[in-house]
């Protein structure tokens, strides 16, 4: 790690990735002070704006974290793994300005109604199973935390993103109304990640076992 | 159709911006003004509704003095945002769908198949069941299932005039509603978001209540494509979603027909539908509802019994358990 830190080419892509996954925030800032393309700007109602594009973006990071080691696995390339990590925590970042959003312009801080659609209401019951447990994924992203906590038992801890994701995926289908194709995309490449995950794991039992 | 003359010194209701709106406009001027972005605040406005606008003839009607704004007691919704957040599955399941994909469609003409138990069943034009009648404005509170809430100024005709000169027969007790199914010119269906075509449906009384109007127009000017042209229903005292758009077909029945969202969800939407803060989307509370256009930190209210009309709608509902007949 220490050596890809001072490898100057490398250094570079890596702020160059970090700068790219602030796009989807700085698309809401030009929208909101141009109007954007459309003259609509955050559109008629912008709490609801916000929080499904936020949601759609953190959904979207979580799968790209998904994505990276399959993705290792086909092409061979390790680097891909370097970018995992911030990956995650811009997945955690999208998830928490996901639910401030909901806090914050949706609720307006009404904890009491908060606390009652987290009772209630199984799609938000779901979402905040996911964000509560992406909390100590994040908190624990650091080296210092893969030492402390020892390799084996941070991997055990991090492979909490295998129902986290499908958790995502159901929160989003449950909220959508009619049939929307969009959602099911989005579990269907989740299940398609975990299961090139699972085909790996039973190959490597079958070698071991022979 | 009795076309009025205006005198100069009277505008239209809808011409007048909304309090909120300027009101709103001169806050974030004040505040921008003050953080020195008054630049970029000039910008923001001249990029508003710079994107593709239906194209719409004005319409002359009447202002019934029963549903002014004031009756209403709120501020008319700016015509920017009923116009470019709309539930429209017909063009696309995001608000912001219809505006964009309804841009070609072209409402006229346009024909209505009246059938069922009528005296007068057949195939009428627009022109047809407009012309007998005389427009009138109408500011209606607009509630939508999901929780938001607008003011619109619609013009159109009480249904139940127009339903009359069908003669329904003794028998109907019901009427049913069908839209457009055309997914060439209606590309959101294409894809299997919902049955097609969409059916809704209205008791007959209900039907004929002063208070549900066949619209086709709003904010002075004929239906915009995205909000159903050219001719749909506006039921106020009901969810949004009983308000069917872009009307093909009309079948007096005796029995219960049905309707889409209910054939869907049955445990999430009735038949009746009527705007209940007491009844809850299983999804989300309809307790409180949020004012479109107040910005990003919206106002909510707190909903009313049959959206304010219980005075004219309530004792169709008498001895209904209406959490059963939600």
């Amino acid at each position: 790690m220490v050596a890809s830190m001072r490898n100057g080419p490398r250094q570079v892509s890596r702020v160059a990735v970090f700068v790219v996954c602030l796009g989807p925030l700085a698309w809401i800032f030009w929208r909101a002070f141009t109007g954007g393309p459309d003259g609509l700007g955050l559109t008629a109602n912008p709490a609801e704006y916000l929080n499904r594009f936020i949601g759609d973006w953190a959904l979207r990071f979580i799968l790209i974290t998904l994505a990276m080691t399959p993705l290792r696995l086909m092409t061979g390339q390790a680097w891909l793994l370097r970018f995992r990590r911030m990956f995650g925590l811009y997945a955690f970042f999208y998830v928490s300005l996901h639910l401030a959003s909901y806090i914050v312009f949706d609720q307006f801080f009404d904890w009491s109604a908060i606390w009652a659609d987290i009772i209630k209401r199984t799609y938000i019951t779901v979402g905040m199973t996911a964000f509560v447990m992406l909390i100590p994924m994040a908190v624990t992203s650091t080296a210092r935390m893969v030492r402390r906590l020892g390799p084996d038992r941070w991997k055990r801890l991090h492979q909490m993103v295998y129902v986290i994701a499908p958790l995502g995926c159901v929160h989003y289908i449950m909220m959508s109304k009619g049939f929307q194709i969009e959602p099911w995309i989005y579990l269907g490449l989740t299940i398609l990640m975990l299961g090139i995950r699972l085909a790996r794991y039973m190959v490597r039992r079958r070698a071991l076992s022979a | 159709m009795l076309i009025k003359r205006r005198e100069s010194w009277h505008l239209p209701e809808c011409a007048v911006t909304p309090r909120a709106v300027s009101e709103g406009r001169r806050r974030f001027v004040k505040g921008a003004g003050a953080l020195g972005f008054g630049a970029i605040a000039g910008s923001f406005g001249a990029g508003l509704f710079s994107g593709p606008v239906a194209r719409a003839a004005t319409l002359q009607a009447t202002l019934n003095p029963a549903y002014t704004a004031d009756a209403a007691g709120l501020d008319i919704t700016s015509m920017k945002d009923a116009t470019s957040y709309n539930n429209f599955y017909e063009f696309g399941t995001a608000k912001g769908d219809p505006l964009k994909n309804a841009q070609a469609f072209q409402p006229l003409p346009w024909t209505v198949e009246v059938e069922g138990l009528a005296g007068k069943t057949g195939t009428y034009s627009y022109e047809d069941i407009i012309k007998p009648h005389q427009l009138e404005e109408r500011i209606y509170r607009f509630r939508c299932v999901e929780a938001w809430s607008m003011v619109v100024p619609w013009i159109g005709i009480p249904l139940g005039d127009i339903l009359k000169r069908f003669e329904p027969a003794s028998g109907a007790r019901y009427v049913a509603f069908e839209t457009l199914y055309d997914p060439e010119r209606m590309p959101g269906q294409k894809r299997p978001t919902v049955p097609w075509p969409y059916v809704e449906g209205l008791r007959l009384d209900e039907a004929m209540n002063p208070l549900t109007l066949m619209v086709v127009g709003m904010y002075g000017e004929t239906l915009p494509n995205q909000n159903g042209a050219p001719l749909r229903l506006v039921v106020p005292w009901k969810y949004g979603f009983k308000s069917i758009k872009s009307i093909v077909r009309i079948n007096f029945t005796e029995q219960q027909p049905k309707n889409t969202w209910n054939v869907i969800q049955p445990r999430e939407y009735g038949f009746y539908s009527n705007v209940n803060p007491n009844v809850s989307h299983p999804r989300w509370s309809q307790a409180k509802e949020r004012v479109i256009g107040s910005g990003l930190f919206p106002e909510k209210r707190d909903t009313l019994m049959y959206n304010g009309y219980g005075e004219q709608v309530a004792h169709l509902y008498e001895g209904m358990d209406l959490t059963r007949f939600y």
